[in-house]
Formats: structure tokens, sequence, C-alpha cells
């Protein structure tokens, strides 16, 4: 029987089906962040305990402040969640990287960057983002609150099996175009919900190009197109990025893990249930006009009219869009004002992130109307930037230079926007008050960012 | 878990795509309330104007619906974040049903984890059945039966929707599901003592 990438990862984990279509899951990895600390108390609740807390890793990211400095969070609420972090870390024995800790920071940077993630395997966590694990062939998805505690007292998970799709992505990226270029393209073609339902495996030449970081954000934004899962097949790329990572197996279980990583590829006449092809030879930069992932347009586009949508729900939501971010149909983006920069989150934080950013500021000035950071994803990238002095050319540039947190991505550590502030970020979310009540939110690969942030308005990075 | 059998209530159609799970509940309100404190702020981006006033354009505050336990809403609702907050905030507020043409995943399993039932429905069936929420305010309640898988209108109208059997029996008994997979204990050890020896590091931190 062929069978694809996604298949062969499901069918390794399965303890048993337990109905048609569903089964009970064995989970490798559960990654836990800060927002979930107080689940701990519930559980206790229940009269249950953790299973294997060899297998669950925690980290504040979410509450944590990224002011230079930081010793924990600075909202009201940030403490609470902290300490019963590290409560339950000390009760259960479950490895914590602190706010301090050389491992710390965003839980889907740390993640591949301590060899915790690896091909092959089932990773969970209590977040929407966990897709990103993908991008080295892990199968993974985020879950919510009770799947938290389901994981944590039993090590497994409850799953119908997805339809399987295969977004074939071919052709070299121009100049100036980024991965989340690509994926933002992707969720603009097929929606917000053109992925409901379904794995996503991205495959194809321009894939096979991307270094695992743009694969790792091009599988983080999967869910911005409401699939269960993204994963990229793992290559020799992917096990190189894995090789002496400190969670990674070695010496002899490193060649064992390598054989069975190799396999790991959808056999060549295996079958999706659907199939889309992207081109990216002639892609532009992309940018977000509305407030869902999916109102997207190239740079050099005009912002389209809601008269254009032909179900009339969507019609109505994207006038709502155009009135929540002030903005008219028919008009291009490029030249509106704006009053912040975001280079951060989950989804462009990282080190390949920062230097296409530092590249772009080198020599140049944020404009004096703008409030510009780069909120760097973990620690260690914070560390690797700085060792290239990429820290001296965003603050030189007029940057601040923050510590590592999800920060301004979802102001969970109370850092937000004013009402009617406008921001380009690198982030992944556009809704409706996500970077605080009234903050207008324009997604862009970080380029895009950097450029917006010199020019003090939205502007082609291409042109810059 | 409460469980889910038999429900009537008033219904309220608020047919607008991607109403994400930001908007059904604000980050800072999950961090700073507990569950059951959450309904205030269901939605409040909808129900609220920015000065925190009541926004009388918004049909979840009109008279007729305000009491509402039954949602009708557009596609791809609850996308977005996996807080499960979401659905606290919207059970805190009084729903116990919402009913859209799809989605968001994670929310939609979510709603089963806490005794709300999501029911996907054609938006063939969605819109009338919305426009006669409208056009007759005052018999403006339905009744969701989950043991016969019928939505009954006031009219007397009848139409079927489906759920996944598991998920179906987890709402009707309001089962425990950690209890539930615990019962595969034998099945989850051998697994794992097996797994071991194919995969020893993943089970031993350095």
């Amino acid at each position: 029987m062929k069978q694809t990438l996604f298949d062969k990862v499901w069918d390794a984990h399965r303890i048993r089906s337990l109905a048609p279509g569903v089964d009970l899951l064995a989970v490798d990895r559960h990654l836990y962040i800060d927002l979930h600390a107080l689940l701990f108390a519930d559980l206790e609740k229940l009269g249950r305990g953790v299973r294997n807390p060899e297998m669950t890793f925690a980290v504040p990211d979410h509450v944590v402040s990224s002011a230079p400095g930081r010793t924990g969070g600075n909202a009201e609420w940030s403490e609470r969640y902290i300490s019963a972090l590290r409560r339950a870390a000390k009760k259960y024995g479950i490895r914590l990287f602190d706010v301090n800790d050389d491992g710390q920071g965003i839980v889907h940077v740390i993640g591949p960057e301590l060899g915790l993630t690896q091909p092959g395997i089932l990773l969970l966590c209590g977040d929407s983002h966990t897709s990103t694990h993908g991008g080295l062939g892990a199968l993974s998805w985020g879950i919510g609150a009770s799947e938290v505690m389901h994981v944590l007292a039993t090590q497994t998970i409850v799953q119908r099996r997805p339809k399987r799709m295969r977004v074939n992505i071919e052709g070299r990226l121009p100049a100036g175009v980024e991965p989340k270029d690509v994926i933002l393209r992707l969720i603009g073609q097929i929606g917000a919900a053109g992925g409901t339902g379904y794995a996503i495996e991205y495959a194809g030449s321009a894939m096979q190009r991307m270094e695992i970081e743009g694969r790792l954000t091009i599988c983080n934004l999967s869910i911005e197109l409401g699939a269960k899962t993204g994963m990229v097949a793992p290559d020799d790329k992917a096990i190189e990025f894995v090789r002496g990572r400190p969670f990674a197996p070695n010496g002899k279980d490193w060649d064992r893990a390598v054989g069975e990583w190799r396999s790991l590829t959808s056999d060549p006449d295996a079958t999706f249930d659907r199939e889309v092809d992207l081109d990216v030879m002639k892609l532009v930069p992309q940018i977000t006009w509305g407030t869902s992932p999916q109102d997207v347009i190239g740079i050099d586009e005009m912002i389209p009219h809601p008269d254009a949508a032909a179900d009339p729900d969507r019609k109505r939501a994207m006038q709502a869009g155009l009135d929540y971010m002030g903005l008219q149909a028919g008009r291009p983006l490029a030249g509106t004002p704006i009053d912040w920069v975001f280079i951060g989150s989950c989804t462009n934080s990282r080190i390949s992130d920062l230097r296409s950013a530092a590249a772009v500021a080198k020599g140049r000035k944020v404009s004096p109307k703008v409030k510009a950071w780069v909120v760097p994803g973990s620690k260690s990238v914070k560390r690797q930037a700085e060792a290239e002095g990429l820290d001296k050319i965003f603050l030189q540039a007029g940057f601040e230079w923050r510590e590592p947190g999800c920060s301004l991505c979802v102001g969970a550590n109370g850092e937000t926007l004013g009402d009617g502030e406008r921001s380009v970020s690198t982030s992944n979310r556009n809704f409706v008050g996500r970077q605080g009540p009234g903050a207008r939110t324009h997604l862009a690969s970080p380029p895009m960012a950097v450029a917006a942030a010199i020019a003090g308005r939205i502007t082609d990075v291409r042109t810059l | 878990m409460e469980p889910f059998t038999v429900h009537t209530g008033v219904a309220v159609p608020l047919l607008v795509a991607n109403i994400d799970t930001d908007v059904i509940i604000r980050i800072d309100r999950i961090a700073k309330y507990a569950r059951d404190g959450l309904g205030p702020f269901a939605l409040e981006a909808l129900r609220r104007l920015p000065d925190g006033r009541e926004n009388a354009d918004c049909i979840l505050n009109a008279p007729a619906y305000r009491n509402a336990s039954i949602l009708l809403v557009g596609d791809n609702f609850g996308c977005g974040s996996s807080r499960e907050n979401a659905v606290w905030a919207l059970m805190a507020m009084g729903l116990r049903v919402v009913i859209a043409p799809s989605f968001g995943d994670i929310f939609f399993g979510n709603c089963f984890q806490n005794g709300m039932l999501p029911i996907q429905l054609h938006r063939a069936a969605i819109e009338p059945l919305a426009k006669q929420l409208i056009a007759d305010p005052d018999r403006a309640t339905l009744t969701v039966d989950l043991q016969a898988l019928r939505i009954r209108t006031q009219t007397g109208a009848e139409m079927p929707f489906a759920v996944e059997p598991l998920q179906r029996r987890m709402l009707l008994e309001g089962l425990d599901q950690i209890g539930l997979t615990l019962t595969n204990e034998a099945e989850i050890a051998q697994f794992q003592s097996q797994d071991r020896r194919t995969r020893p590091w993943l089970y031993a931190a350095p």
C-alpha cells in the first residue's frame, strides 16, 4: 500500500483504533507554555497525575516581558503563571527552561533549536502554531486545555485521521521574496479554511531548496489555512539541522534514527485527497490588508473590493475588515503610514529572519514616527545575532533590541499597541484586537517590515 | 462534564465568516479571569464599543436575542488560537450550541470537551433558518436533539445533522475522556515498552 509521509508517521504512533477513522496515538514530545500553568491544579482536582514527565518540556514565553534586562513578566498576571509553571515543573519533574535560562525562548523556536523536535515524532503543544515543527518532518499540532491535561495524564491523544493535501511549490524565489510571502500567498489562494480537515505536505522544488528555518515558517502558518498540520519530508538538510543538538540522539541511536528518518517520504505513487500547485517564480512581497490572514495582496496590488466576493458572509467579513483597518477598497496599500513595526514571533524570529531583516536595516534609519522592535525568538537566536553584530545594526538604525518571547504577536505579556495604531508585523495573525484592542496589524516578511519602519509607511522592500 | 441530550433555547444568527478565537475572547481577559468569569467578555469586540458601552447595532444585544443559547455563524467559526477559553467564554455567556458551515479544527474539538455542541450544517440550511429567526424574533427558539440528531423549529420544521459517534457519546453521557483513555492503559504501557527499545533517546533526557 502506497503511503504518504503523514500516514507513515501517524501509523507509527497508533496504539489502537477506537472507532472507524479515530485512533489513540502515542505522544513523543509535549511542549508546555506558561499560559497553561494553572491547568496542573485542574488535573489534580480530577485526581490525575503526569504519566511521563520526561516527555514534557516547559517554557515561559507568552507572559514574559521582552524588555531589555527583564527578569520575569510585567503584566499583572505574569508572575501568577510563571510561578505556577515553576512549582509544577518542580513537583512533577518536568524540564523547565526558565526565564533567564540559556534555552528559553518561544516554544516553537526552542523545540527545533534544542533538538526536541525531530523527524517522524508526534509532538503536541497547547498552542495553535505547533504545526511549526513539521518543518523538520515531525507530526505536530496544537491542542486545547482539556487535551493538554489528557496528554499529561495519558501521554496519548485521541484523533480522527485527517485527509491529506499536498501543496506543490515550484520555482525559485525572486530577490526580496521570503518563505513568509509563499505561505501568505497560499493562504490568499485557498483561504483561511482552505486546509480545514487536512494534513498538508509541502513539496516541490522550492521546498527542497528552502532551508529548514523557511520550512518552519511555512509549516507555522498551516493553522492559518485551518489545517490540522503541515509537514515537509525530512531530507539531508533536516538531518544535518538536528545533528548534535542537545536532545538529539547520538552514537548508535543517531545512526538508527537517521535510518528511520530517511524512510519518511511520501511513496512515489501515494495519493492525496487534494493537490494544490503554487508557482513562486513571479511572486511579489505579500502583505495583509484586513483582519484574516487570507486578506492578503501583493505589495503592487490594490485593496480588493468586498463586492468582488461571491459569498455574502465573506463580503460582510471583508467590509468589517476594511472598516476596522481604516482602509478603502480599490486603493493601493503601499504608502499607508504606520506607527509600529514588530519583528518577532514563532513565525519569523529565527536567525535567518534577523539576518534578512538586518540586511535591509543596515546603514538606514527607522522613521522618527515609527516605534520598531526586534524580539529574537530565543536566547540562542539572540546570542547568535549578537555574535554576528546584527544587534548593532538594528540599534544603530533605531530599532529596540529586546529579550525573547511572544511579545507583540499576541500581547499576553501586556505589551500591546494603542487603540487605532497601525503596525507591520512579521507575526501570524491580523485578527481584530490581536495586538491590543483597536490595534491594526499588517502581516508581512521581515524585510518588508524593516522597509516599512524606515519609510514610515507600507513600502515595497524591492524599491526601497 | 454536564451531559448534553436535548436543548431548547433562543437562537441568534451572526452570519459572518472567520470569527476567530481572539475575537471570541481577548488574551488579557483569559490571563486575568477564571473560566466562569469570562461571560461578560465573550465576543466583546462585537458586543461592545471601544469605550466599553454596549454596541446597540450588534444583534447579540437585541432584546429578542440577548438570552440566546444557540448561535448561528458563518464559515470557519473559531479559527485561530487553540485557547479553550473561547469555549468557556461562550458557555459562560450562556451558549450551548453553535451552528456553522465549518469550524476551526481545534475549537471544534474543544467544544466536545466541555459539553458544548458544535453542529456543522450546510449553508443552504443555515441561511433560510437565519432569515426565519430574524423575520420572527418572537419564535426564535430552536430545539436541538442530540439523541435524534435533529434540529426542530417553532414552526415544526425539522432538519437532520450529523455528529461523529464517539464525540456524540462523549456529550450524551458527559464522559471523562482521560478516564476513558486510561481504560487502554495496558496497550499504552505495551506500546511504550516496545518503543523504549527502538527509540530510547525520547524517554531519557540528557
